[in-house]
């Protein structure tokens, strides 16, 4: 098992402030728009530094959507500002005919996605966002995994014409991919390869198979490690090449099962070449008020239910 | 400056288009579509500065208009055409398969003239404010021109671009909102009572015009006339316009029963005939 370290835990959202702050230096066409929630999108920055690009909508997300749909057609590059829920849920009708279908190059940026968001509890913890945003025709959907990735797919996402859900979140994870690690929209990073079993993880579970694999190591299995950052376009090579190598799959994500990462890969492979798969995501279920770290434990999101997964799906061989 | 019969003559054209339009599909929303006929063409040949033979999506230094109730796409397309983004011989298309005439505009399929999908209401508002802004960081004086239906102002996204516009004085746009009172369902005061549209909007903070007379030609123009002198000024401006649905198609006159229902082959011609038929062969 390949290791990996980090000298600091950071969290996500700071990295799109910083990608944004630093778009915003670099081109004159990118502006940004909040729903009353900048210092928690870490847009601070960036509205600081270009009062003239940055527009405060005020608790209207609706709005917000619409106001920046309409400034692509100036030329700008809108990027949104808000939790995962008010991002998604609370819009998709606009991001659906004003964004998505008229073709728009909106960067939708949703912070706080996830049972990470904590003891806020279940009506902010949106679960959905993924499965809703990768439906869309024409979506990318991007789910980084720490704060030098967030960073790297924020300032990533300026040059990709066309809209993008961009998801990232709250609490402080171990800041491990290297800082001047070049994003590419729709390609996997490989993280550690293995022969037993693939691990396809996105967002905060990536570290989490981390973990997993070093646990799995010292049992003796070998663990093939996949960050899937992008969740649409799916890496389809890379989800196929490993499959045929390692022959079972573990999906680990931050996400309910129906509409997410797992039920993509799971997709591919029906199609291509089945092969037996377990998920690690949430179940049907709503989230509850707690710290991230119980939630997650008590949700199955962590090293200990991604061990246990690969240790059933390698009996399915 | 073309004249009131020029103008006129159009507005017969254009009123012909759409109820042929939609009895070729027996599909389609004539009565709306009949009632802002002066409207758009007091905007498209009269009001707007465009370029209709080079159509850009940027529009840049062009005055660009949105039209928020989607559902009235026969006379948006019909003037488009007339005024030379596409060929007339299109609007045979309309609702049919391949075609770029959706049955509410969509810029999909690549229609030029039109700059952003509507039909779901309310949504149209927030983008107009959107190209209006992007007007201005660009340093680009032109007018950003909304239509939107009375009904449609029972959807609350309306509301918040109407209270964001006023507050951040976007000064650059004109909207309209055609007061035909009526909705799917029965007149508005059936529906949903919206009190003074005049006082809702000036507590909002817009400088709100009267158009008394929506169906006449004159007098719509010289609305946007005056609506034009009213920006730059610090406040979004809207104009309240009186129209009848269905207007100059009497037996469509006044009533919701004809929001999305196409006429039959008699009522056609009748409609044809009440519309100068005999001024020239259509499409």
């Amino acid at each position: 098992m390949k290791k990996y370290t980090y000298t600091e835990k950071k969290d996500t959202r700071s990295g799109f402030g910083a990608g944004l702050s630093e778009l915003g230096k670099s081109n004159p066409d990118v502006v940004a728009l909040c729903a009353d929630l900048t210092g928690s999108l870490k847009m601070d920055a960036f509205a600081k530094e270009h009062p003239e690009r940055f527009f405060q909508v005020g608790i209207a997300e609706a709005n917000m959507i619409g106001i920046a749909a309409g400034l692509t057609i100036g030329g700008k590059i809108p990027f949104t500002g808000t939790f995962a829920n008010f991002s998604t849920g609370r819009v998709y009708d606009q991001i659906r005919q004003s964004v998505a279908y008229s073709g728009k190059n909106v960067k939708i940026c949703a912070s706080h996605a996830g049972l990470t968001l904590g003891e806020d509890g279940a009506t902010h913890q949106i679960l959905e966002d993924l499965g809703l945003m990768k439906m869309l025709p024409g979506m990318t959907v991007i789910n980084p995994c720490d704060y030098n990735q967030t960073k790297a797919a924020t300032i990533a996402i300026a040059s990709h014409e066309g809209p993008v859900y961009l998801r990232f979140g709250r609490p402080t994870v171990p800041n491990f991919t290297p800082a001047d690690q070049k994003f590419e929209i729709g390609k996997a990073v490989m993280l550690n390869e293995g022969t037993d079993v693939t691990i396809f993880a996105t967002g905060h579970l990536v570290w989490k198979a981390i973990e997993a694999g070093e646990l799995l190591a010292a049992e003796g299995i070998s663990a093939e490690i996949i960050n899937i950052h992008t969740i649409k376009p799916l890496d389809n090579a890379a989800v196929l090449a490993s499959a045929k190598k390692t022959r079972c799959i573990v999906t680990a994500e931050e996400h309910q099962m129906n509409g997410g990462l797992g039920d993509s890969i799971a997709q591919l492979l029906a199609r291509e070449l089945p092969t037996p798969l377990e998920m690690v995501a949430v179940n049907d279920s709503f989230g509850e008020s707690g710290t991230p770290d119980q939630l997650m434990v008590k949700y199955g999101l962590d090293a200990k239910n991604i061990v246990a997964a690969v240790k059933k799906v390698i009996t399915r061989k | 400056m073309a004249s009131t019969a020029e103008l006129e003559k159009i507005v017969s054209q254009v009123r012909r288009d759409i109820v042929r339009m939609v009895h070729a599909v027996n599909s389609g929303h004539p009565g709306g579509s009949l009632g802002c006929a002066e409207y758009f063409v007091s905007l498209y040949f009269e009001a707007m500065k465009h370029n209709p033979s080079g159509f850009s999506m940027d529009g840049k230094g062009e005055d660009l208009f949105f039209l928020s109730n989607g559902h009235i796409s026969p006379v948006f397309y019909s003037v488009l055409a007339r005024s030379g983004y596409f060929p007339v011989k299109e609007l045979a298309t309309f609702r049919k398969l391949d075609s770029r005439l959706q049955g509410h505009p969509t810029t999909h399929e690549g229609l030029p003239g039109v700059r952003v999908a509507s039909g779901s209401l309310g949504q149209g508002l927030s983008v107009a404010l959107g190209a209006a802004l992007a007007k201005k960081l660009n340093n680009d004086n032109s007018i950003v021109y909304t239509l939107h239906g009375d009904g449609e102002l029972q959807e609350g996204q309306i509301w918040e671009a109407a209270m964001y516009a006023a507050a951040k004085k976007v000064d650059n746009i004109i909207s309209t909102v055609d007061m035909n009172g009526q909705q799917i369902d029965g007149s508005t005061d059936q529906v949903l009572p919206m009190g003074s549209l005049r006082a809702k909007f000036e507590a909002f903070g817009w400088d709100v015009l009267d158009l008394e007379k929506g169906n006449t030609i004159s007098s719509v123009v010289a609305m946007l006339k005056t609506a034009k002198e009213h920006t730059g000024k610090g406040k979004p401006v809207m104009i309240l316009m009186k129209t009848e649905m269905g207007h100059g198609v009497d037996f469509m006159m006044g009533s919701h029963k004809w929001h999305g229902v196409a006429p039959n082959d008699e009522q056609l011609a009748q409609a044809l005939t009440q519309n100068h038929l005999e001024d020239e062969a259509d499409y």
